[in-house]
């Protein structure tokens, strides 16, 4: 079943004309922003110079602390009257990175979630239930309309109460749900624990963070459910961008709205289909916020063979990170952030780590940090306050609970050359 | 007068794992430091070790050299008859006084047992206990 027959299975010519026509109507449209109109004037580069996709190599990388630096509105290509929604997404340091959306912005990013929603088997005749954050994260709203626009009923359930989320998937027929792959598992202990099943449910949607083949199979064996990989990052659009067939072998990545390339992290060097590398993608529809060569920090490769379900370019399920970024419970983290927080509290030092588990399948981050010596009281009272003042701190910068841990001071590693502060010791499961 | 009275505890931060307890132990075996009495004071992953030595500026220093987080503090220490009966009669003088106490904890020494007591108001506690016939100790006194 396709959503958009043509667009999904354009190919060969017919798709290379189209992205190179819309390739360069995304430089001309990036140029009205500052930072690339700049960047590009140091290349002597413009849209004439791009005669074909290879072109695109040509074109400097944009980078996530460049849409930092950007805060709040400086990546916007329209005037702000355009402008009809914003979300934002955590930044490497302090200030979120703001993504914003035109009215055709928002219809082109409902049409891609229909398109990933049909792909997978989903019509009118199903029931959907978005359990996901509502707010400024882009996965609620995201799917949300992209789920209504292809006449799905919609329960906008977003997160919390699982017992309630339980009854509402029985009392009103849901056949398909959208959440974390975490949460799901813990929906699903949950049902298990309560003695109960989800008759009704056939689909699931799961995404905004990485999870394993053992995971897929644990989720479809025990919820009796077909469950599909959703990618996709704010700075494009938000999920959508690249999604699962139910050939579960791959991301369809839509060529229509995104050039994706593979490159060496190290080198910026360009790799071919069956290497690993870091997603670059440029965005080929974007108005409000055109993005030339954007590093996903993403490790993938493009998939050599054709797909049997006949559409375009696949990816491989994300296998890592080129950089230090965290996502915990859907969220991102990078260490900096803490570092950031931490500095900003003399009775601490400034050295950490980071602990991240799974405990209950939920993502759970624990944070070392030294006792300064000379904010020591001598009293227990000070240190337990201590430590909840350092957990606010960090939950109003990450929008994250974490659990902080004083230690003695001199005891956390020192390292010498590239620190390595975060112990990632999330399994498989 | 009541600076007499008041006592130096040396408190240390600890985190609570196997084997911190023997560091600070061995370090003022070490440093030929007799411990009177101790208490740990734990919240979940740390601790506050705290100690009456009879030499609390060289412990402060044997400790601080090895890296602890080491603080002194203020506390008092209350003669208590060792038979039964002997917390009773002096949580009654605290008690009658008026004194709310942050923590407390208590050994057997050679002529009395002794309640050491951390008070907000030291000097007030001291004049109240005295007041209501409490006898307290000197750091001379402790051992």
């Amino acid at each position: 079943m396709f959503w958009n027959k043509e667009m999904e299975t354009l190919r060969g010519r017919d798709l290379e004309e189209l992205q190179l026509k819309r390739l360069k109507w995304t430089i001309s449209q990036a140029e009205k922003v500052p930072f690339f109109k700049d960047k590009l004037r140091a290349e002597g580069l413009s849209a004439d110079d791009i005669r074909n996709l290879d072109d695109i190599r040509k074109l400097p990388f944009t980078y996530k602390t460049d849409l930092r630096e950007g805060y709040p509105f400086g990546f916007f290509a329209v005037p702000k009257r355009d402008i009809v929604r914003i979300h934002t997404t955590s930044g490497t340091t302090g200030k979120p990175t703001v993504v914003g959306y035109t009215r055709h912005d928002l219809a082109a990013w409902a049409d891609l979630i229909a398109r990933n929603l049909t792909m997978v088997g989903l019509t009118p005749e199903d029931t959907f239930q978005n359990a996901v954050n509502y707010g400024l994260f882009t996965g609620g709203l995201g799917f949300h309309y992209g789920a209504e626009l292809m006449g799905m009923m919609v329960i906008p359930s977003a997160t919390g109460n699982t017992k309630r989320q339980i009854e509402m998937i029985n009392d009103f027929k849901v056949t398909s749900i959208h959440c974390t792959p975490g949460y799901a598992l813990h929906i699903t202990e949950v049902v298990e624990q309560m003695g109960t099943s989800l008759p009704s449910l056939r689909i699931g949607v799961f995404g905004a963070e990485a999870w394993s083949e053992t995971m897929r199979q644990e989720l479809e064996s025990r919820l009796s459910i077909n469950a599909y990989d959703s990618y996709g990052m704010s700075e494009m659009f938000g999920p959508g961008v690249a999604f699962e067939c139910p050939e579960q072998n791959g991301l369809h990545i839509w060529e229509d709205c995104f050039l994706s390339e593979i490159i060496d992290p190290k080198t910026g060097e360009t790799l071919g289909p069956g290497e690993k590398g870091e997603l670059v993608i440029t965005s080929l529809s974007k108005e409000a916020m055109p993005l030339l060569r954007y590093r996903t920090g993403d490790i993938t490769m493009i998939l050599e063979d054709d797909c049997p379900c006949g559409r375009g370019r696949r990816i491989a399920r994300i296998m890592g990170r080129s950089d230090d970024m965290l996502v915990i419970r859907g969220i991102n983290v990078f260490p900096s952030q803490i570092e950031h927080v931490l500095l900003g509290i003399p009775e601490v030092g400034d050295q950490y780590m980071v602990y991240v588990d799974r405990k209950n399948h939920l993502d759970e981050m624990t944070i070392d940090v030294e006792m300064n010596r000379q904010a020591f009281s001598g009293e227990l009272d000070g240190l337990v306050g201590l430590q909840v003042m350092i957990s606010r701190k960090l939950h109003d910068a990450l929008s994250l609970r974490t659990t902080v841990r004083l230690v003695e001071p001199g005891s956390l590693p020192r390292f010498e050359g590239k620190a390595k502060r975060v112990i990632d010791r999330r399994g498989d499961l | 007068m009541q600076g007499e009275f008041i006592i130096k505890q040396i408190s240390v931060f600890s985190e609570n794992k196997p084997g911190r307890l023997a560091a600070i132990a061995e370090a003022l075996e070490k440093s030929n430091v007799n411990i009177f009495a101790f208490s740990i004071a734990e919240a979940n992953s740390f601790g506050v070790v705290r100690a009456l030595v009879d030499k609390p500026d060289d412990a402060r220093s044997v400790l601080e050299k090895l890296g602890f987080a080491v603080q002194f503090t203020d506390v008092i220490a209350v003669r208590m008859k060792d038979e039964p009966g002997g917390l009773h009669e002096v949580a009654q003088i605290l008690g009658d006084a008026g004194i709310n106490i942050e923590y407390a904890y208590a050994y057997s020494g050679r002529e009395a047992a002794v309640l050491i007591l951390r008070v907000s108001q030291a000097g007030e506690a001291i004049l109240k206990i005295q007041a209501a016939g409490g006898s307290l100790l000197r750091e001379s006194d402790l051992g």
